[in-house]
């Protein structure tokens, strides 16, 4: 499943996107962040239950902000949440 | 001092109904799933799987109170008692404030599952339009979910925007759609990045001589623009629903079909309740999994 979290407003699209398929909870991303946008919470999609990736509840409304620092501001530039998924689950809207 | 009783052009009607012509008596497994969404809570009673009692209202200050006064609605008339239920699942936005809930779910995952009981194994794409966010939702034809979005940053494009509309133009909430749509030509949409703004871009109208038709259709266009921008990211797939209480609202789902030249599958079923309902299925699954049925 692709959970988008983010929103969009008047400025653009800013989601965070975690494939809850291929995300196996290891914390990875978790750890790379550095502005502790992410957490690992239990899965509560699926009734077997399981550990998923996910923006922490009070950062859903403001990655517009938190997550500018990593932005790339010319060329391409990988996110450190983005590169430190092995199983490479999640993605990002910019 | 004298008072002036006005009218509560938003409130809309809180209700229960009990499917003729079923008994629980004979029912082996009876679930229960309780919605309790940010302005109304659902409570769904299914027996073996099947929708049997319904029960709709307001969501009040306390939403632990709310959710135990909706569950006791809906199976009142019908003999059953809360001890009765052999699983209850909370979803929503107060889903964790459900006392008697052995799980909490989604309501993503339930708001799937209950369309897919509503509509048929067809839907491909969700639409919950709720009173404070707005959900678009893919899922398979096993109801589970593939993709979501959920905009919950701000209430414009919801149902609490349609509240707070009513009482601008006085309308009761349930003309409202058919209002907007009473209109000959479309205006231009009034903006929606907030419910304020295009409240106030609204009352400007009117003051600038507008009638009220013209300037709900103005709203109405605005949300679902809003909606069907939201929808465009996880993409629409054929069969398409909307489920929530905005489903309810011609003037929206008109709009919405129109911008997305999509037409969304009719309701047999109170599309309100598609949260309560997953959860009641989700319920069953759970119990049968408790029991070692699966």
């Amino acid at each position: 499943m692709l959970a988008h979290y983010g929103y969009k407003d008047g400025s653009g699209d800013y989601f965070i996107i975690i494939d809850t398929d291929k995300c196996d909870g290891c914390g990875d991303c978790v750890k790379a962040c550095p502005y502790n946008v992410l957490e690992i919470i239990p899965n509560e999609f699926d009734i077997e239950g399981g550990d998923m990736a996910a923006v922490k509840e009070d950062q859903r409304k403001k990655i517009k902000y938190s997550c500018a620092p990593c932005k790339p501001v010319s060329g391409e530039r990988k996110l450190p949440c983005v590169v430190a998924c092995k199983p490479k689950a999640v993605s990002h809207s910019w | 001092m004298s008072e002036i009783k006005s009218q509560e052009y938003w409130r809309w009607p809180e209700y229960r109904h009990t499917v003729p012509d079923k008994d629980w008596h004979n029912a082996k497994i009876i679930t229960a799933g309780v919605d309790v969404g940010s302005v109304g809570s659902k409570a769904a009673v299914l027996l073996d799987g099947e929708l049997y009692a319904y029960s709709a209202m307001r969501t009040g200050g306390i939403s632990e109170a709310t959710a135990v006064k909706v569950v006791n609605w809906a199976l009142e008339e019908t003999g059953l008692q809360p001890d009765n239920l052999h699983y209850v699942v909370g979803t929503g936005y107060g889903r964790v404030n459900v006392p008697f809930a052995k799980r909490t779910i989604t309501e993503i995952a339930c708001h799937a599952r209950g369309a897919h009981y509503i509509y048929g194994p067809t839907v491909r794409t969700v639409l919950d339009i709720g009173g404070q966010d707005c959900k678009a939702i893919r899922c398979d034809e096993k109801g589970k979910v593939l993709s979501f979005l959920m905009n919950d940053k701000c209430a414009a494009g919801t149902g609490r925007g349609l509240e707070v509309f009513a009482d601008l133009i006085s309308v009761p909430i349930q003309d409202l759609g058919k209002v907007s749509l009473s209109v000959d030509e479309e205006p231009p949409p009034v903006s929606n990045t907030c419910v304020i703004f295009a409240k106030a871009e609204s009352l400007a109208l009117l003051r600038r001589g507008w009638p009220k038709e013209r300037v709900a259709a103005a709203y109405h266009a605005a949300m679902a623009n809003r909606i069907v921008d939201l929808l465009m990211r996880v993409g629409v797939e054929k069969d398409f629903v909307i489920t929530g209480g905005v489903a309810k609202n011609a003037g929206i789902i008109g709009r919405v079909e129109k911008l997305l030249d999509i037409k969304a599958l009719k309701p047999n079923i109170d599309p309100i309740l598609a949260g309560a309902l997953g959860a009641g299925l989700f319920a069953k699954a759970l119990y049968e999994k408790q029991i070692g049925l699966r």
